[in-house]
C-alpha cells in the first residue's frame, strides 16, 4: 500500500492501539464467556403450589345433589344449596372455571362438560362480584374445534367469563412438588387465580372405569401427559394435592357409560339429569363412582391415597348432604 | 374527461388480486369462534377461489377425468375473456406474476442500460413453456395431475403454505416471545399488543411444521431471485398456464399498433416490458407473449404506440419448433409410464401412503390432485405433509397423513371442502361417518388400519399401565379394546394390567392411537394404509370386498 511510506509513528501508534484493543476487547469476551460455561439445563421450574379452598363451616352443607331438567337450573340450585355462591366467591376474585373441554364432540355426546352449566356458574360467579371469570382448558383434539362445538365458549362467553385457548406458548415450567410428577408445564391461567371452581363430567374411563373430578385436572398440564397413565392413581392424587379447588361441581346431566373418555354414540349416553357439588374432591368423587358406576373406593386406589394425603374424605356417607329434587 | 392512465389501473388491479389472493390464503384455516357454537364446521370464504378460476387446472382435470370438478368451470370467465383479449390475465390478475413484476421492477447491476434492453428482447428459450404445456398435458390425458407442479397457483399456495408462511410464523413468535419476556413492562405491553394484533390475522395457533419446507422454500426463492437476472423469467420461460393463455390469445381482437412514422427507434419501450414481447418498431409484435401491462404505451414518448381492438398490423404468432413440440409429445407420453411401471404405484403399496378423508382411490387421486398443499394448509392438526416417497416419482407433493404430527380430526373434513380438483372429493362430516349421532348407517370414510408393536407397547412389554391409544380412539364403540392381563414385572411381581387389542372391523385409520402413544420416537401403535375405504384391493377382510 501506498500509504504505509507515509505512515508516522503517531499513526503507526494509534494503528497499533486501535489492533491492541480489539485483542483486547476480544480476550475479555472470550475470558467472560469462558467462565459463563455451564452444561445447559432447562430452567428452573416455578413452584406455585397454591389451595383455592374457603375456610370450613360446621354449619354449611358438604355435598349438593340436584336433579332435574335444566342444567342451568341444577348448578343454580346446587350453589343454592351449598350455602350460596358468596360463600365461596369474594368480591374482586379472580376464578377459574375449569371444565371438560378435552374432545371435538358436541353437548349431546356427552364428552365434555354441559355448557350450560359452566354458563351458570360463570354467571353467578360475577353476581357475586367477581373481578373476572376464566373458562379455560387444555384440550386433547384440535382446541378451537373442542371450545366450539363443545358450546362451552359461546355458553361461557355470553355469560361474560373470559375464555383462553391453550396457547401453546403460555405454559410454564411448575414444580408440582407431588410424589410422581414434579417439574411439568401448567398452562399459565392457572397459576395465578383466587379460586378455582372444577366443572368436570362424568364419564366412562378404559382405564380406572369411570373420570371424574381429580382426572380432571390433567386439563391443565402441557407436555407429555401421556405418560401419566403409567402411575395414574399416583399422579391424580398428585395433581388433586397441587390445586384445592374451591368448589367441584360434577356433571351428571348426561353421562357417558361407555367408550369413554371420548364416546361419540349417543347410545352411550345415559341421561341422569343429575348434579353432585361439594367442597371435598375426594367425597365427590367417591359418591359418583358408587352412584353412576357402583364402583366401591376399593376399586378406585387413587381415592384412598388422596384421604390418606388429607385431600378429602373417601366416606361420602359422613358429609352433610343435601338432596333436591326440582320438579 | 381525464382518464386514469392504464399502468396506473393495472397497478390497482394486480395489489386488488395480490391482496384477494392473501386474504383467501390466511384464511385457509378454522380460527374458532367463541360466539358460536356451530357444530357444522367449514371455511366462511371460497378459499380455493384462484384454482377455480385457473384455465390450465381446469383444462388438466378435465382430461384426466374426463369431467370438471365442481366449481372448475369459473375458468371460462378467464379463458372467454382471453380469446378476445390476450394475456391480460397475467399482467392484471395473476398473484404470482404480481410477485414476480414486484422483484423484476428491482433495481439490479444485471439489467442495467444496454443489457436491460437487450434482455427485454423477444428470445426463442421463451418457447420453452410452450414445450412443458404441451408435455404437462399429454400426461393429463394419460391421467396425471403433474400439471400441479408447475401450474402458477399451486406453485404459490404450496410455496407459501408450506414453507414461507410456516417460517414467518416461527419468525414472529420468536420476536414476540423475546418482546413479552423483556425485563421492562413497556417492551412487554408493546409485545402483549403486537401479539394481540397478529394473532387476530397471521399467527398460527400451534406452529405448522412441513416436511421438505425447506426445498419448496429456496426454489421459490430462486425463482424470485431469478427476476434480478431477466424480469419475469417464470412468467416468460417456464409458467404452463401462461403458455395455455398465449396460445388462446391467438385469436384476440386487441393487439398492439406500432406506429412507423412517430418511432425514432429510442426503445424506451423495452426498459418496462414484462412479457418480451417486442414492442420495439421494425420487428413484428409477439402477441403470446404480451401481458398487456400497458408499460410499452406509458413509455413511448411520441405516443406511437397503442393497443387497438381489431388492429391491420402483422403480429408473430409463437413459432414452435416440430422436432421440439414432438420432444415435449414424446415425453408427456413417456412419463406417465416411466412413473407407473415402478412398483410403488399398484403393485407393492406405501404401507405410509395414507390419504385425507375423501380421497378418491389412488388412479383417480394422482390423476386429479394438483400437488397445490390447500388440504396441508387447512389441515387442523397439521398433519397432512408433501409426499416424497411414500406416493412414488409421481405423486411427490402429494398429501399424506403422518400420524405422529398429527393425526385426522374425527369431525373435520375441511381438507374435502378445500381440495379444488376433487382428489380429495367433498365430504360432509356425517359422510365421513366417525362420530354418528345414529349408528351404523354410514359407512365410515377410513384411512387404514393401526397395528400394534407389542415389543414396544407398555403393558405387552413392559409390565406398566398406559392405554392412552384406547382413550383417544374416537370410534363407538372403540376399535382399541382392552384385555385384563397378569404380567410379571423385573422384580418378579404378578401385576394386574390393561393390554390393548385392535379389532379392524372398526378402525378408521384416524391416527389418534399413533399420535397419543408415549413412546415417543417410535410409537407401539402404527397405522398403515391397508383397509382404507376408498381402495377395493387394499383390505385385509374378506367382507370389505364387496366395495
Amino acid at each position: 500500500m501506498d500509504t504505509e511510506k507515509n505512515l508516522n509513528r503517531r499513526e503507526a501508534l494509534l494503528r497499533l492501539l486501535r489492533v491492541a484493543g480489539v485483542g483486547a476487547g476480544a480476550a475479555g469476551l472470550g475470558i467472560w464467556l469462558n467462565a459463563r460455561s455451564q452444561r445447559p439445563e432447562v430452567a428452573l421450574a416455578l413452584s406455585a403450589k397454591r389451595g383455592h379452598t374457603v375456610a370450613a363451616n360446621p354449619s354449611l352443607t358438604e355435598m349438593a345433589i340436584v336433579q332435574g331438567d335444566d342444567p342451568s337450573l341444577l348448578a343454580r340450585h346446587a350453589i343454592e344449596e351449598m350455602g350460596g355462591i358468596r360463600r365461596f366467591i369474594a368480591r374482586g376474585d379472580v376464578v377459574l372455571v375449569k371444565p371438560n373441554i378435552g374432545w371435538d364432540r358436541t353437548p349431546e355426546q356427552a364428552a365434555n362438560t354441559n355448557p350450560d352449566v359452566v354458563a351458570e356458574i360463570v354467571r353467578q360467579s360475577l353476581d357475586a362480584e367477581a373481578k373476572k371469570v376464566i373458562v379455560t382448558d387444555v384440550s386433547c383434539n384440535e382446541p378451537r374445534r373442542c371450545f366450539q362445538r363443545s358450546g362451552i365458549a359461546e355458553a361461557a362467553q355470553r355469560a361474560g367469563a373470559e375464555i383462553i385457548l391453550p396457547d401453546p406458548s403460555k405454559f410454564k415450567e411448575v414444580d408440582l412438588g407431588g410424589e410422581v410428577l414434579r417439574v411439568w408445564p401448567v398452562f399459565e391461567p392457572f397459576l395465578n387465580v383466587d379460586k378455582v371452581v372444577n366443572v368436570p363430567i362424568a364419564k366412562h374411563h378404559g382405564l380406572t372405569g369411570c373420570t371424574l373430578g381429580m382426572k380432571n385436572w390433567y386439563g391443565m398440564l402441557g407436555g407429555q401427559r401421556n405418560q401419566l397413565h403409567q402411575k395414574i392413581h399416583e399422579s391424580l392424587v398428585d395433581l388433586a394435592d397441587f390445586v384445592r379447588p374451591t368448589l367441584t361441581v360434577t356433571d351428571c346431566y348426561r353421562v357417558l357409560l361407555r367408550n369413554g373418555p371420548t364416546g361419540g354414540n349417543l347410545e352411550d349416553v345415559l341421561l341422569k339429569k343429575t348434579l353432585v357439588a361439594s367442597t371435598d374432591p375426594v367425597a365427590i368423587d367417591a359418591y359418583v363412582a358408587k352412584a353412576v358406576w357402583n364402583l366401591e373406593v376399593d376399586e378406585l386406589p387413587y381415592l384412598k391415597i388422596a384421604a390418606k394425603r388429607g385431600l378429602g374424605t373417601f366416606a361420602f356417607e359422613k358429609l352433610r348432604t343435601q338432596v333436591k329434587q326440582l320438579s | 374527461m381525464h382518464l386514469p392512465k392504464p399502468t396506473r389501473l393495472r397497478l390497482i388491479s394486480q395489489i386488488f388480486f395480490f391482496m384477494l389472493f392473501v386474504f383467501l390464503l390466511l384464511n385457509t384455516e378454522f380460527r374458532g369462534s367463541f360466539s358460536s357454537s356451530q357444530p357444522d364446521i367449514h371455511l366462511f370464504y371460497p378459499v380455493s377461489l384462484f384454482f377455480q378460476l385457473d384455465p390450465l387446472i381446469g383444462l388438466s382435470n378435465a382430461l384426466a377425468s374426463h369431467a370438471l370438478y365442481r366449481g372448475l368451470l369459473w375458468s371460462l370467465t378467464i379463458i372467454i375473456p382471453t380469446l378476445f383479449l390476450g394475456r391480460f390475465f397475467c399482467g392484471w390478475i395473476c398473484p404470482l406474476g404480481s410477485i414476480h413484476h414486484f422483484f423484476s421492477s428491482w433495481k439490479s447491476e444485471r439489467k442495467r442500460g444496454k443489457q436491460l434492453l437487450e434482455s427485454n428482447r423477444y428470445k426463442r428459450w421463451q418457447t420453452a413453456k410452450y414445450y412443458l404445456l404441451i408435455g404437462i398435458l399429454v400426461a393429463a390425458l394419460s391421467g396425471s395431475g403433474i400439471a400441479g407442479w408447475l401450474d402458477p397457483f399451486s406453485f404459490l399456495v404450496r410455496s407459501m403454505s408450506l414453507s414461507v408462511l410456516p417460517s414467518t410464523n416461527y419468525a414472529l413468535q420468536a420476536s414476540l416471545g423475546w418482546l413479552e419476556h423483556c425485563r421492562f413492562v413497556v417492551v412487554q405491553n408493546i409485545g402483549g399488543a403486537l401479539h394481540f394484533i397478529l394473532g387476530a390475522a397471521l399467527l398460527n395457533f400451534k406452529q405448522p411444521y412441513f416436511r421438505q419446507g425447506v426445498w419448496i422454500g429456496l426454489l421459490f426463492i430462486f425463482l424470485v431471485l431469478l427476476n434480478f437476472r431477466i424480469t419475469r423469467f417464470w412468467c416468460r420461460a417456464l409458467c404452463p398456464l401462461g403458455a395455455l393463455l398465449g396460445i388462446a390469445s391467438r385469436w384476440s381482437v386487441l393487439g398492439l399498433v406500432k406506429n412507423p412514422e412517430h418511432c425514432n427507434d429510442c426503445n424506451r419501450c423495452l426498459l418496462r416490458c414484462q412479457g418480451g414481447d417486442d414492442p420495439i418498431g421494425g420487428v413484428p409484435w409477439h402477441r403470446p407473449e404480451c401481458h398487456l401491462c400497458m408499460n410499452c404505451v406509458d413509455e413511448c414518448p411520441e405516443k406511437g404506440l397503442q393497443f387497438q381492438f381489431f388492429p391491420v398490423q402483422k403480429v408473430a404468432e409463437t413459432n414452435l419448433q416440430r422436432r421440439k413440440v414432438l420432444t415435449g409429445l414424446a415425453a408427456g407420453a413417456a412419463l406417465v409410464p416411466v412413473m407407473r411401471s415402478t412398483p410403488g404405484f399398484a403393485a407393492e403399496r406405501h404401507e405410509r401412503l395414507l390419504r385425507p378423508p375423501g380421497s378418491v382411490d389412488e388412479e383417480f387421486f394422482l390423476s386429479r390432485c394438483v400437488r397445490c398443499g390447500e388440504c396441508m394448509k387447512v389441515c387442523p392438526n397439521n398433519a397432512l405433509q408433501p409426499a416424497l416417497t411414500e406416493a412414488g416419482t409421481e405423486g411427490i407433493w402429494t398429501p399424506v397423513l403422518v400420524p405422529r404430527l398429527g393425526y385426522c380430526e374425527t369431525s373435520c373434513v375441511l381438507c374435502s371442502q378445500v381440495c379444488p380438483t376433487g382428489a380429495i372429493w367433498e365430504i360432509t362430516p356425517k359422510e365421513k361417518g366417525w362420530a354418528v349421532e345414529n349408528s351404523g348407517a354410514v359407512k365410515p370414510a377410513r384411512l387404514g388400519t393401526a397395528f400394534y408393536d407389542r415389543g414396544r407397547c407398555l403393558p405387552w412389554a413392559m409390565a406398566t399401565d398406559c392405554i392412552v391409544c384406547e382413550e383417544w380412539c374416537p370410534t363407538s364403540p372403540k376399535a382399541v379394546y382392552l384385555r385384563p392381563a397378569e404380567v410379571i414385572d423385573a422384580a418378579g411381581n404378578v401385576k394386574q394390567v390393561k393390554q390393548p387389542y385392535l379389532d379392524p372391523s372398526r378402525c378408521v385409520g384416524c391416527g389418534a392411537c399413533e399420535h397419543a402413544c408415549p413412546v415417543q420416537d417410535r410409537p407401539a401403535v402404527y397405522v398403515t394404509s391397508v383397509g382404507e375405504s376408498r381402495s377395493r384391493s387394499n383390505q385385509i377382510l374378506l367382507n370389505r370386498r364387496k366395495g
